[in-house]
């Protein structure tokens, strides 16, 4: 899911997104309160139609949003208070507010507010944030005024404590949500940690629903995390990325601003179908990003292509049932010495992907 | 393309103009001055070459520089290289300038590949009119394909131009094509249409967009517009609307009603105030769609005026309904 925080993708028109065979755009609640407001978008028909969006969109709960952008945020049994961008007031967001605001804005799948906490935090907050998560989806569920429009997804929180994972996952399951996310994460943990808290998570989860992985994230990451189990990701990382002039290709990253780039007149990856590599040369693509905003416009596009592009190939491997082959694929591509991360590694071997065929044999040491 | 990225060699090894900007269904014109990034710098320019202001500094061009440009960008039409000095400048350095155009005008010909594209030879002359009609009488001599009237925009005032238009096409065969840079306010276009210009590059479109603003004069030539005092007071007028304004906050309306472009047949004026009130690109982009649309529309609409021969009565119903704006802000003032 490309974030089109402000009601838009950064630079790019929505006739694109519908050409790269996007289904789902996320909107930042936070963002659109602000501005425009939610009252607006109400007003005005909802966020589909005032972006003329006709696919899907999720909205999130703002709560995030708050706690890393705000200075003076803090986070209550009432609510996420903190201090208005706009005027200096003290405001309080509380999982009603939240779900209201998400009601006006109108998209197909809305977040419960969460109480999250970053992975690196440790001790009693965890625990607390955990199960006041497990509270406020029942507020959420009960502020809930659309339940047969909007899809409200609980988060699963509980840091990187298996023990308070599995109570949280199954407080929501409890409560018979449409689909659940696994909050949380993406925020600094090890690798090693993350997976195991996905592939926890993933298991004990209904099959029958989806699970979006939140902030997640890098190629890599959604490989291994579909191989565990999971549906559906959001990252601001194909388009913050192409903003700093880097294109993803299926061996790594290409660097646009780089002085290699000046006189090489091959398309940012031979091998990719979009229209940026059909119509331009890195020589030219080097030129734009360092001077012109349409740089970084084309190499979202490439960017969201080669996403949306992984995904369906995620897909439709499972469905043809060839999923490790499509794996071992993609892994010896961007590591074509062998040399494949350990975490990922241990993350297949849970997941009973069969990887030995692109990974070197570790030295012993 | 004086900015020297992508570099000339860069541009050959990738074929040329047409090849790196992926657009083969459209004619390039490469003229020298770019009035956003290349500036003509009247005072740097010498008898070796002319002198421009870029964002990289102060460049000076040799004939023999641009005509390697023009082999490596391979477009449909160039012009040749000319020293254009503003309406202001001293009368010796204004048929200096006529002389030295003139002779980068043989230099340019004479290194010309074969498969070089159309020359249009450069005219000069500054806001003497004497000085226009004496380049125009040498560039016509010489074997081009057209002609690139340059100077304009650099200071001279709308009452001075048709004069100085004039004394340039009155000598220029009919039926080669003349270019202009540097006029583009529908009221200038108009001026130099009248004058028997043909072409035309401007930033107008360029700048209207980074403001904000979205054309919405009248299209119809059947339809009477009525002006309204209170869209000036908010820097909108018969011509224009700005589209950062609060009361368009809410506006469901397109730009321009019944426009065909991509901008007006997805999306609303609200949602186009959204994207500049948080500094989405996406803003200009559909901004630029919208103007380039609707002011290319215009240029079809005088096409067609001219071939129905009705080219003056187009002029005045046009500059009327501008004026009936300002004459109705004035009233109300």
């Amino acid at each position: 899911m490309p974030v089109g925080t402000q009601g838009t993708i950064k630079g790019l028109t929505t006739n694109q997104l519908e050409e790269i065979g996007c289904q789902i755009v996320l909107g930042n609640t936070y963002h659109l309160a602000l501005r425009p407001t939610s009252e607006l978008i109400d007003e005005l028909g909802g966020l589909h139609k005032f972006m003329n969006w006709p696919r899907a969109l999720l909205t999130d709960s703002g709560g995030f949003q708050m706690v890393s952008l705000l200075h003076l945020a803090d986070i209550t049994e009432e609510g996420v208070t903190f201090q208005s961008p706009v005027d200096g007031k003290p405001m309080l967001l509380t999982p009603e507010e939240s779900i209201q605001i998400q009601n006006r804005i109108g998209a197909d799948i809305i977040m419960a507010l969460d109480d999250v906490v970053k992975t690196t935090i440790t001790g009693p907050r965890i625990e607390e944030a955990m199960y006041r998560t497990l509270r406020w989806i029942d507020r959420c569920i009960a502020a809930h005024k659309r339940p047969s429009e909007q899809n409200l997804f609980g988060i699963v929180q509980g840091g990187l404590d298996p023990v308070l994972r599995d109570k949280c996952v199954r407080g929501l399951v409890h409560r018979n949500l449409p689909g659940y996310a696994i909050g949380g994460l993406a925020g600094g943990e090890d690798k090693d940690s993350f997976w195991r808290v996905v592939a926890q998570c993933t298991a004990a989860l209904p099959e029958d629903k989806p699970r979006y992985v939140m902030g997640v994230g890098y190629p890599l990451d959604i490989v291994v995390c579909s191989a565990l189990g999971a549906d559906m990701y959001d990252c601001v990382y194909p388009t913050r990325t192409a903003r700093f002039g880097t294109a993803l290709i299926p061996e790594g990253v290409l660097k646009l601003k780089h002085t290699a780039m000046a006189d090489d007149v091959r398309p940012i990856d031979p091998t990719c179908n979009c229209m940026v590599c059909k119509n331009y040369t890195r020589a030219y693509i080097h030129c734009l990003v360092t001077k012109d905003a349409m740089g970084s416009q084309l190499l979202s596009y490439h960017n969201l292509y080669y996403m949306m592009k992984l995904g369906r190939d995620l897909h439709t491997s499972i469905i043809q049932g060839c999923f490790p082959e499509f794996v071992c694929g993609f892994l010896q591509k961007m590591f074509p010495k062998g040399d494949v991360p350990e975490w990922v590694c241990n993350a297949m071997e849970v997941a009973g992907i069969d990887i030995s065929s692109c990974c070197a044999p570790f030295s012993s040491s | 393309m004086l900015l020297d990225c992508p570099s000339l060699k860069a541009i050959s090894k990738i074929g040329g103009l047409h090849q790196m900007l992926g657009l083969h269904g459209y004619s390039f014109a490469a003229v020298p001055r770019d009035s956003l990034l290349c500036l003509p710098n009247c005072d740097g320019t010498n008898k070796i070459g002319a002198s421009f202001e870029t964002p990289c500094g102060r460049m000076l061009i040799k004939s023999a520089e641009y005509m390697k440009m023009i082999s490596s960008l391979k477009p449909n039409i160039w012009a040749s290289l000319a020293d254009e000095v503003p309406a202001w400048t001293s009368e010796k350095r204004n048929r200096t300038s006529v002389d030295r155009t003139v002779q980068w005008l043989d230099d340019c010909i004479a290194l010309d590949p074969a498969d070089g594209g159309a020359v249009f030879g450069a005219i000069v002359g500054g806001s003497s009119v004497g000085e226009r009609s004496r380049c125009a009488q040498e560039v016509s001599r010489r074997n081009v394909s057209g002609y690139w009237i340059g100077g304009f925009g650099l200071g001279e005032s709308m009452d001075e131009r048709p004069a100085l238009l004039n004394a340039v096409t009155d000598v220029l065969p009919e039926e080669k094509p003349r270019q202009i840079c540097g006029i583009g306010l529908p009221e200038e276009v108009l001026q130099g249409v009248a004058a028997g210009i043909d072409l035309f590059d401007s930033t107008y479109i360029y700048h209207l967009t980074l403001g904000g603003f979205a054309l919405t004069f009248q299209m119809d030539r059947s339809k009477e517009h009525v002006p309204s005092y209170q869209l000036s007071k908010i820097g909108s007028d018969n011509a224009k609307i700005n589209l950062r304004a609060t009361i368009y906050r809410k506006d469901t309306s397109p730009i321009v009603d019944g426009c065909s472009c991509y901008t007006c047949q997805n999306h609303t004026r609200a949602y186009i105030n959204h994207l500049l009130n948080v500094h989405e690109m996406l803003a200009q982009i559909l901004l630029e769609i919208h103007n380039t649309h609707h002011y290319l529309g215009f240029f079809r609409l005088i096409r067609e005026a001219i071939k129905e021969g009705k080219f003056e009565l187009f002029c005045q119903k046009f500059i009327q309904t501008r004026r009936g704006h300002l004459v109705e802000a004035a009233v109300c003032a």
